[in-house]
């Protein structure tokens, strides 16, 4: 069954082919310095963006006709913005990339790049740099000879390649492993190899597709920052694939959650955190505890829930309706402990199952209105020390704290 | 380093690690060993030994020092200007008396007609004669019952084979010989036949090489780019030649290809000829059949580098700004060659060797070297001659091999 058939509006004529804008990089370095000022309006998909660099109109893709691997996108990005798309795998998150890129043609929808359309504008006339996950070094060509291929293409003269070539390779400070082969550099270094040359012909766009997945912990918090930093300064716009949720946190202007091809919530880092729009979210980003229960009443913002057939929980209602099933979202750091009579309407008793002590701070597992896998995160200060495995202790939360979610 | 020491010494046993260490790498050397043991042996039974003593035979020939002793001791004191004096005359009419009267004339014959032409049957009607002569003045009477014996070059013959060893055989094979004062000339035209044989086999073999090639590597890259269910289809369709005998391939291109074969039916009746094309017994036949054979030789090696070449590059490339053309030439191109260069070598050294299918298809001007390796063996048998062509090509082939490796081998793709 084919039940969603190809859009003719891809038939449209072309408007107008992208322009290969070729600035010398302090130019581009200069301009987009301020470009990059989007970031605390994050809230939803942003519809009426009307300077959108990037335009998703409801795309489609399917690989087999049959199942949708990207289901009805609609995303706008600001131009110098950076944002990521974060999600489990499979989630079709490289697939939007290629989309964009121009390696995938989209099922349905349309797809418009400084507001020109680019269905029918092949890869190589998108001006769109990209960085690979396995890097995609030319394997038999030296660094100088991988950074200076876009340069070659676009016929610039020597001078001015090896000019860009010694900018570039001070910019992510490898100047003097010009002459090597992809295969004598490490991991990190063949990284930034790949970004130097994703960004030396300057390309409007840059895509990222999950480009320190293969490095080690510290490795890969390193070229977070550097990337970032890369990005303020060029003030290029950058979309960036990743399933790693803290690089998405530690990077990002704006972050779309992936789920089964389809957006689950666009945001800022914070806002995502503080105030997800949904159970899958709240799950993917950062620890969550969540119980199940049951809306009894809904009283304007907030709802009151019943868990295990007793307790009474006062919620954020976001996307729930009296009688259904709920999942209450809490985070562990927002749980207090033995608060004082009356100051919160959230009080129960927990029965502490294990502490763990790390460092820092310290994670207690409890149990709590019949849910044994409820999670504490205390800071290491004074009260902790008279926290015992098998002591009984009263906890408590605010109402803005936990959050009435779908039940999925 | 003390403590170390100390420790050691005091092992329990009192056994040094390095012997501890050497004795258990000694057991495992020993296992490793004896698991190639059956394979070396083979190696050398059916393979270093038969070449080591093809290219004995192309250098050794001792028939005359064997069956003539008597005329190569007298030799040894002649100067090699005028014809030798009557002691050896004696000995040569000695040891054609016994020669005679073993039955070894003929091989005698043999062996110096391969250098004289036409000495075959002077020296077998000499060798009869011989043994009516009695004692007198053997030089006079010898050149009496035949002038063979007054010839110089003759003599010059007989006195290189007081030697085991001769280049005759490989000096042949390049289309030289001894002159008739044992200096080394160009053969005589009839005889200058090797060089070209050479030069044919060298040509045929780059011709299908080339073939095979330009057919195979669109091909292998269809395989490396199809999904994996079309691909295992293509696949069996490429190694399907495998599964039959060459021959059998081989006589199919007969029945294709000959004069009134499905080909020439169907162009004459398509019009687009008058008079069946001779496609086959000559060289055209000879490549279509060869490169049929050697198909998926060239092609499989290429197809495994290909597979390995990740398709983010040829994406990388398209996004850093080249067309397809330019992404495939710059950058998936360069980085076939690896199986570009073992598959052609393959093809082109097993070409190298063919014989069978050149003698079923081919006219007598596609015979390749082979064909003339198989003749002295089989038919001639005259194993100097088989011996010192099989050499050289062994000879070139390894050379070939030598320069390519030098050349691939410092080849920067390796290193990538
Ligand atoms: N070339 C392809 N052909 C068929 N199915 C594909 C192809 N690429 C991806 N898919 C499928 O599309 C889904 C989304 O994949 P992908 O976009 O790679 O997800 P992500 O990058 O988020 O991990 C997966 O189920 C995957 O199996
Ligand atoms: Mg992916």
């Amino acid at each position: 069954m084919r039940a969603y058939p190809y859009d003719l509006d891809r038939a449209r004529k072309k408007l107008q082919s992208i322009k290969r804008n070729i600035v010398v990089w302090s130019s581009t370095s200069a301009a987009g310095a301020g470009a990059s000022g989007c970031t605390g309006e994050g809230r939803g998909s942003m519809p009426g963006m009307d300077n959108a660099f990037v335009k998703f109109s409801g795309v489609q893709k399917t690989y087999d006709g049959e199942t949708l691997v990207v289901k009805n996108l609609n995303l706008d990005i600001a131009r110098g913005e950076f944002l990521t798309m974060l999600g489990p795998s499979g989630s079709g998150k490289t697939t939007t990339l290629m989309m964009l890129a121009g390696f995938e043609a989209p099922t349905h929808g349309s797809l418009l790049l400084d507001g020109h359309s680019i269905d029918n504008v092949p890869p190589h006339k998108r001006d769109i740099g990209m960085v690979f996950q396995n890097y995609a070094l030319f394997p038999h060509m030296t660094v100088e000879e991988n950074l200076a291929f876009p340069l070659k293409v676009r016929k610039l003269g020597k001078l001015e390649i090896e000019a860009r070539i010694k900018r570039v390779l001070d910019v992510v400070r490898l100047g003097a492993y010009g002459k090597r082969r992809p295969g004598q550099l490490s991991g990190g270094q063949q990284q930034r190899v790949a970004l130097a040359r994703a960004l030396i012909f300057d390309p409007k766009l840059v895509l990222m597709d999950e480009p320190l997945g293969a490095l080690d912990k510290q490795l890969r918090e390193q070229m977070q920052l550097e990337i970032k930093h890369i990005h303020e300064d060029l003030g290029v716009t950058v979309v960036y694939v990743t399933h790693d949720q803290s690089e998405a946190l530690t990077m990002s202007d704006r972050i779309a959650v992936f789920n089964e091809g389809a957006i689950q919530q666009l945001a800022a880092p914070a806002e995502l955190y503080e105030r997800p729009r949904n159970a899958f979210v709240a799950q993917f980003i950062g620890e969550n505890n969540r119980l199940h229960g049951k809306v009894v009443a809904m009283n304007g913002a907030t709802c009151k829930v019943e868990i295990a057939g007793a307790a009474n929980v006062q919620a954020l209602a976001i996307n729930v309706e009296a009688g259904r099933p709920t999942v209450l979202s809490l985070r562990p750091e927002r749980v207090r402990l033995n608060p004082m009579p009356g100051s919160l309407p959230n009080v129960f008793s927990a029965q502490i199952a294990e502490v763990i002590y790390l460092g820092d701070h310290v994670r207690i597992r409890a149990s709590v209105c019949g849910q044994d896998d409820f999670v504490i995160k205390l800071p290491n200060s004074e009260g902790v020390a008279q926290v015992e495995p098998g002591a009984a202790i009263a906890i408590g939360w605010k109402t803005e704290d936990c959050r009435a979610l779908d039940a999925q | 380093m003390a403590t170390m020491a100390v420790q050691i010494a005091g092992s329990p046993d009192d056994i040094p690690l390095r012997t501890k260490l050497q004795r258990v790498e000694r057991r495992r050397k020993l296992r490793a060993v004896s698991l190639v043991l059956p394979l070396l042996l083979f190696i050398l039974i059916a393979f270093v030994l038969p070449i080591g003593r093809m290219i004995f035979n192309a250098i050794h020939d001792d028939t005359l020092l064997r069956l003539m002793p008597r005329t190569m001791a007298a030799l040894n004191a002649w100067d090699g200007k005028d014809l030798p004096d009557e002691t050896v005359y004696a000995a040569l009419v000695g040891d054609l008396k016994q020669a005679s009267a073993q039955k070894t004339a003929g091989a005698i014959a043999k062996r110096m007609n391969y250098e004289l032409p036409g000495a075959l049957s002077e020296v077998m009607s000499s060798a009869r004669k011989a043994s009516a002569l009695s004692a007198g003045l053997y030089k006079e009477a010898l050149i009496e019952i035949n002038p063979f014996w007054g010839r110089h070059d003759a003599w010059s013959l007989l006195k290189r084979g007081r030697s085991a060893y001769t280049a005759f055989y490989l000096l042949r094979s390049v289309d030289y010989q001894y002159g008739p004062d044992s200096q080394i000339v160009t053969s005589p035209p009839e005889n200058a036949i090797f060089r070209d044989i050479f030069l044919r086999t060298l040509g045929i073999s780059i011709g299908v090489t080339a073939a095979t090639l330009l057919l195979g590597f669109p091909v292998a890259y269809l395989l490396a780019t199809l999904p994996p269910r079309s691909r295992n289809l293509l696949m069996i369709l490429v190694v399907l030649p495998f599964w039959t005998s060459s021959l059998m391939r081989t006589i199919a291109w007969v029945v294709l290809l000959q004069d009134r074969g499905l080909v020439n039916d169907t162009l004459i009746a398509l019009h687009v000829i008058s008079q069946p094309a001779e496609l086959i017994f000559n060289r055209v036949g000879t490549i279509v059949a060869m490169t049929h054979i050697q198909l998926p030789l060239t092609l499989l090696p290429i197809y495994s580098v290909m597979k390995t070449i990740s398709p983010s590059l040829v994406r990388a490339a398209r996004s850093l700004g080249a067309g397809p053309f330019y992404a495939f030439w710059k950058v998936y191109f360069p980085l076939t060659l690896p199986g570009i260069a073992a598959g052609c070598l393959l093809t082109f050294i097993l070409c190298l060797g063919y014989y069978i299918t050149p003698a079923l298809v081919g006219g007598p001007a596609d015979q390749m070297i082979g064909s003339f390796v198989a003749y002295y063996t089989n038919e001639d048998l005259n194993w100097g001659m088989a011996s010192a062509l099989g050499a050289i090509l062994l000879s070139a082939t390894l050379l070939l091999y030598y320069v390519f490796n030098k050349l691939v081998g410092a080849d920067p793709i390796k290193v990538g």
